[in-house]
């Protein structure tokens, strides 16, 4: 394989298309509305239309609007229909001819649509993940090729830190520097690890684009192998997303067999193995450290950094540690330039950003917003506010480790710096939407059951404070608890976040945190009177022991 | 190589299975997930024997079991009802769902029913978070579940089985 056959591969492609396309999501939120029985109607109904020379019929990735599947849109004019179940396909396909349909028909100009900025998600619900030329066509793999023959290492890296690329997973480290140290750390071995153990509730993005576009992954991994000087990659990938996991060895072994992965990519000298890693359901597996325990088969407990990961990673070796989003942006930057790339959001965070809108909302799915995006454009706008008329109280992002943010700040930017100064964080991308029903401290105490049960127990302040902190949750859910108790549970969040070994438990307080911050009332209100609380006379109650 | 002395088919299977990972330690994780696969749960002999084709101290292996959550060292019932707590189902109403299944089934989430017809269990996010909230019922992702709608399932199961 070299340029001249990948794009012979991807004019042959183009060329193979036919006239009209009907686009049936493939993704799991369509799949579990039963979108492969949709597929196979529409197929057949091509056939009893005798339109097989005119019309294809392609599974594709995500189409976004989730809560609409299963989803279908014809090409070439974008009509975008809803709910398409298989009894609809004649009259779907019917359409092509100028049929009428009683399937509703969805509006691609929506703003849900409209403010998308797609450069992650841009093959996604385009292209069909099960086929490597369907990635080719779209000018896939010649990012890899002009990193690898017109670039050097060193020039690969610095156009990511140039580029002003952050992660993805949560923490928004600069990328490009994360390259460079791992170049530059001498060693004969070095690995690259893609972290697609998604594990926040409610976080579904990572997801998305590993079932809808795999090979954008694989390409920004072996572009970064190429970067770094690794030969060896893995994909730590959670158990709970088979249709990820099965798409993915499929995407390998199609690279493999093309010369695009494996040894001696693109006939050069260069190396590049990747290797899946099948998590089994352990929510600190997110943490790099714990990530790396758990490739090389042992409990996934995480360890003090430093030594960092680019330093003394897997089995010692230097190595890079990238979530599937910053990965899936590789491509994109090389072929197009960092200057580009720059240009797009704010000062300190570029590029664009990969949500997934849940909760009390009336548009449900994926959106790719340019970094800066005001929160409310997002929820309003886009995700059609709660539905049934209610009122949006407070949006969570970050899972586990981040906050809620009340519906006052909704014109706050989405960058990494304005949600932290917020009390919340990027994270990953996972956005859900509270409305007034929600009960804010049964949302802290939701999460704080997440990582009561998730912490591995190795260091005592999370293994201890989250059980305790959960315990006083609980009492102030019941109305046992007393202004001591509130106090407590202050002065505990305070210890956890400080004292912990690592994200997990330095992170657990903050939906506490963040709650009190805005919602302190609701706490307040569930509190009793303290029966050891200062007499009014000023006369304080003796105090007793074990009232701790 | 290692024989296991029942003449088990699917011995050989996570043999051949091991021997694809070179028996090389650091393939734990992945030789447990084929193992639960094969048979369903892994119950201490199973455990032993992987120590032993792996060559790692039994404790090593059964540290790495009991701390997933996704092995499980006890059998399942017939049927499987996971409901999915994840923050998109559970600001939907998923504890409503999941407490509905337990009162039907009589049992607490992570137990299964006396006469192995139905395990009920919890996921943390199976990611179908546009459509919750998400209910996994013998495999099968069904969206937008309702309380009745899961009772109606369980009861279903029970009725296959001795009671």
């Amino acid at each position: 394989m070299d340029l001249a056959n990948l794009i012979e591969l991807a004019e042959t492609e183009r060329a193979s298309r036919k006239k009209f396309a009907l686009r049936c999501c493939m993704a799991a939120g369509c799949m579990s509305l039963n979108s492969g029985a949709t597929k196979a109607a529409l197929e057949q109904a091509v056939r009893d239309a005798g339109l097989e020379q005119d019309v294809e019929v392609r599974g594709v990735g995500c189409m976004r609007l989730c809560c609409q599947g299963p989803l279908v849109q014809a090409d070439p004019d974008g009509a975008l229909f809803e709910k398409v179940e298989a009894t609809d396909a004649a009259s779907v396909v019917g359409t092509i001819k100028g049929g009428e349909t009683e399937v509703r028909r969805g509006n691609p100009d929506h703003p849900f649509f409209k403010h998308q900025l797609p450069i992650v998600l841009a093959n996604s619900g385009r292209v069909d993940p099960d086929r490597i030329e369907s990635y080719i066509a779209e000018e896939g793999y010649q990012a890899l090729h002009s990193a690898m023959f017109d670039m050097t290492p060193k020039a690969v890296v610095e156009t990511i830190v140039k580029s002003g690329l952050r992660g993805r997973g949560g923490a928004g480290y600069p990328t490009g520097l994360k390259w460079a140290t791992v170049a530059q750390t001498p060693g004969e071995k070095k690995y690259i690890i893609c972290n697609a153990d998604e594990g926040d509730p409610g976080a579904f993005m990572d997801r998305s684009v590993l079932e809808s576009d795999p090979h954008a992954v694989l390409e920004g991994m072996a572009i970064a192998a190429y970067a770094v000087g690794a030969d060896q990659g893995f994909i730590y990938v959670r158990a709970e997303y088979p249709l990820a996991i099965s798409r993915l060895q499929n995407a390998i072994k199609q690279a493999k067999k093309l010369g695009l992965l494996g040894s001696g990519v693109f006939e050069s000298p260069f190396n590049f193995n990747i290797d899946l890693r099948i998590g089994a359901g352990a929510f600190v597996c997110g943490e790099e450290t714990a990530l790396m325990a758990s490739v090389e088969g042992r409990r996934g407990t995480p360890r003090p950094r430093p030594p960092f990961p680019a330093e003394s990673g897997l089995w010692e070796c230097p190595t890079l540690i990238n979530n599937v989003e910053t990965f899936a942006n590789v491509a994109t930057i090389v072929r197009k330039g960092a200057d580009w790339f720059a240009g797009i959001g704010t000062e300190k965070s570029k590029g664009t950003k990969v949500f997934a809108l849940a909760g009390k909302i009336t548009n449900t799915g994926l959106i790719e917003v340019p970094m800066g995006t005001p929160l409310r454009q997002i929820v309003e706008e886009m995700g059609g506010g709660a539905p049934g008329g209610t009122k949006i109280k407070a949006v969570q992002t970050g899972g586990p480790s981040g906050g809620c943010i009340p519906a006052e700040y909704l014109d706050t930017p989405v960058d990494y710096e304005s949600l932290t100064k917020l009390g919340s964080i990027m994270g990953s991308g996972g956005m859900i939407v509270m409305d007034e029903t929600t009960n804010m401290v049964d949302v802290a105490r939701y999460f704080m059951d997440f990582c009561r049960d998730e912490s591995c127990g190795k260091c005592i302040p999370c293994r201890a404070g989250t059980v305790q902190m959960h315990g006083l949750l609980t009492r102030i859910m019941d109305r046992k608890a007393t202004a001591r108790d509130l106090s407590q549970l202050e002065d505990l969040c305070d210890m956890v976040k400080h004292t912990s070994l690592c994200g997990l438990g330095q992170t657990a307080p903050n939906p506490v945190i963040s709650t009190l911050r805005y919602f302190r009332r609701e706490y307040e209100e569930r509190l009793k009177p303290d029966p050891f609380a200062p007499a009014a006379n000023g006369s304080a109650v003796k105090p007793t022991t074990g009232t701790t | 190589m290692l024989q296991h002395a029942s003449g088990d088919k699917r011995f050989k299977i996570l043999d051949t299975h091991m021997k694809r990972h070179q028996f090389r330690a650091d393939a734990l994780i992945e030789v447990l997930h084929k193992a639960q696969e094969l048979f369903g749960y892994l119950e201490d002999g199973l455990l032993i024997y992987v120590a032993h084709a792996l060559k790692l101290p039994p404790s090593r292996v059964y540290g790495v079991a009991t701390f997933y959550h996704f092995f499980t060292l006890k059998p399942k019932g017939a049927h499987t009802c996971v409901v999915c707590t994840g923050t998109a189902c559970y600001v939907k109403g998923a504890q409503g769902v999941l407490s509905a299944a337990e009162a039907q089934a009589g049992i607490k989430a992570g137990e299964t029913t006396p006469d192995n017809q139905v395990s009920l269990l919890t996921a943390r996010c199976i990611g179908a978070c546009g459509v919750a909230p998400a209910v996994v019922y013998d495999g099968t992702v069904a969206v937008r579940q309702t309380p009745e709608l899961a009772v109606e399932k369980v009861k279903g199961w029970m009725g296959h089985g001795s009671r």
